[in-house]
């Protein structure tokens, strides 16, 4: 090999790697150090607002509730987030390619999207029951608009040189499609997977507010109503973790499918002056 | 046995482009737009003739891609006709290596694949074609970034990369926009040597786009110079200059000569103001 520079990969420099974590863990314990205190000084009721150890303390004492209701809670977004992308990305497409499709339905999306989904949810519920259906479809309803645009957006965002260039090479509409346009479009669908995925979780809890006998949201409510506070906080701590290990999924099958994209790549990423 | 007399006429016309591979009969382009529309490229026509190199020469924005575009069988004319074996071009025509201005590569694919992308979409076999891909790719100094990826490489490695992958399946017709232009100058005169070689060695019929007089005397059998839009064609210069040409072609009388024609043409256009 005439350079051995070129299979080399650079490293992110192990200051950059730390500091990526502990900046953020840092802020986060100090929050929780004064809340603490706060707590433990006794200024606020825990009634109002428990101290993070209570809040621990009780996750811990109700794990295999919190659990059995998570299990339905992640059901309900993974499934509505499915959902968004199994109908999303298809639809995406179809705008771009069918002209006729995009007159006809994009303004209506548009329009089905600005109006506030947590206002039909009872709606949903009247329809389809106050099952996990219900819940699946209001989650999806907030889900998949992210999904359709950025879809939309990737698809349009192909250099005209490449398509031209796979044209001039006999190919088809459909090696257009997939050796340019898709390939093309990744970066863009993934950013609104990822907005779908934190989407999916808020259509889940609305559905359960609205009318549900099980999940997360359900126990916030029955929680609240009997004054255990601490069991609120419980809920509203196992869901934040749902919902950032589900992000950080999605985030890790984007790095790993679109490495060679701008902003997959960790030198420029990580470093700067 | 009699031939009916219209296939007689056909053979007769056919007979006399023998040798002519693409021709443009009053190409015009406009562009839809504001206003009417804005015209590229205007009455143009020219013979392309097997195993011939023309070279392009233009001022900026005259309409040099766009006619290229429009042979490749990748943008409609808006009037006149452009054949190609004596077959009207309506779709892309893929016997043909295109070089673009911009080196399209897919940021997803290496090096290697980016050169292989053109067997892939052929659905040719991958393994006939890697070993060419290697040597090509060495042959334009990148030996040793088969495996990168574009981001990883300077613009003059991109684009070389773009000029592989439109030689890597050999086809019969080459059209090159600026191929050189992102360049330095000594990598330039270096690839210009190189593709004269492989020019002389596989006589492919070559459309060549190029900013640089220099360029396009030292490589072309003629240059054709454009006018500014909407391009019309100023001036064929037949250049006789035996090969292989040497870089030291450009110091003779005969290629001074030959410059001095091109640019009196810009200056008739009002360009190359000298004081
Ligand atoms: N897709 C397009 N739509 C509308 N106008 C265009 C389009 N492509 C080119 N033009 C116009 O046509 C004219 C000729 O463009 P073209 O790209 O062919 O020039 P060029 O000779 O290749 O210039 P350069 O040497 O700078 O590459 C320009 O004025 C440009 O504005
Ligand atoms: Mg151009």
């Amino acid at each position: 090999m005439h350079s051995p520079t070129a299979n080399v990969p650079e490293t992110v420099p192990w200051v950059a790697r730390v500091s990526m974590y502990a900046y953020p863990t840092a802020t986060a314990l100090l929050i929780f150090a004064v809340w603490e205190a706060v707590t433990r000084a006794g200024w606020v009721s825990s009634l109002i607002l428990p101290a993070p150890s209570i809040i621990i303390a009780t996750s811990f004492e109700n794990l295999p509730l919190l659990l059995q209701m998570s299990g339905t809670t992640a059901a309900e977004f993974l499934l509505g987030f499915a959902l968004s992308v199994a109908i999303g990305l298809p639809l995406g497409a179809l705008v771009v390619y069918a002209r006729p499709i995009e007159l006809a339905i994009y303004p209506l999306l548009v329009a089905f999207q600005t109006l506030p989904k947590a206002a039909v949810a009872p709606i949903f519920i009247v329809w389809l029951g106050t099952g996990i259906t219900s819940k699946v479809l209001i989650a999806f309803s907030i889900a998949f608009f992210p999904i359709v645009i950025d879809t939309v957006v990737g698809l349009r965002s192909a250099q005209p040189e490449t398509i031209h260039l796979v044209r001039s090479m006999g190919g088809s509409a459909l090696q257009v499609f997939w050796y340019v346009r898709f390939p093309n479009a990744l970066p863009a669908i993934f950013a609104g997977l990822k907005v779908a995925s934190t989407l999916a979780v808020v259509g889940a809890i609305v559905g359960e507010f609205v009318s549900s006998d099980r999940g997360l949201g359900y126990l916030v409510l029955v929680a609240n109503g009997e004054l255990k506070t601490p069991l609120v906080f419980a809920c509203v701590l196992i869901l934040t973790i749902l919902g950032i290990v589900f992000y950080f999924l999605v985030e890790q099958l984007e790095k790993f499918v679109v490495r060679w994209h701008v902003s997959s790549r960790q030198v420029e990423a990580v470093g700067t002056y | 046995m009699t031939r009916p007399a219209a296939t007689l006429l056909k053979l007769d016309a056919a007979a006399a482009h023998r040798d002519c591979f693409v021709r443009l009969q009053n190409v015009d382009k406009v562009y839809a737009g504001r206003g009417g529309g804005l015209k590229a490229v205007d009455n143009v026509s020219l013979d392309l003739h097997d195993g011939e190199f023309l070279a392009i020469v233009g001022p900026s924005g005259c309409g040099k891609s766009t006619l290229m575009m429009m042979v490749a069988g990748l943008s409609p004319v808006s009037a006149g006709e452009i054949t190609i074996r004596a077959q009207n071009v309506t779709g892309p025509y893929t016997d043909v290596g295109v070089v673009f201005q911009r080196d399209a590569l897919l940021e997803w694919r290496t090096v290697l694949d980016n050169v292989l992308l053109q067997i892939d979409v052929r659905r040719l076999r991958r393994a006939d074609y890697e070993k060419a891909a290697y040597t090509l790719l060495e042959r334009v100094g990148l030996a040793g970034f088969e495996k990168s990826y574009p981001w990883e490489l300077s613009g003059g490695m991109r684009q070389r990369v773009s000029l592989c992958r439109a030689l890597i399946h050999n086809p019969s017709l080459l059209l090159m926009d600026e191929p050189f232009g992102a360049l330095d100058a000594l990598t330039r005169e270096q690839m210009n040597l190189d593709l004269q070689k492989i020019w002389i060695d596989t006589r492919k019929t070559m459309l060549f786009i190029t900013h640089s007089i220099w360029e396009a005397i030292f490589l072309a059998d003629h240059v054709i110079v454009m006018t500014p839009r909407p391009g019309r064609i100023a001036a064929v210069i037949k250049i006789d200059l035996p090969r292989p040409r040497r870089l030291a072609v450009r110091e003779t009388a005969q290629f001074g000569h030959y410059a001095a024609m091109v640019r009196e043409q810009f200056q008739a256009f009002g360009l190359l103001k000298e004081s």
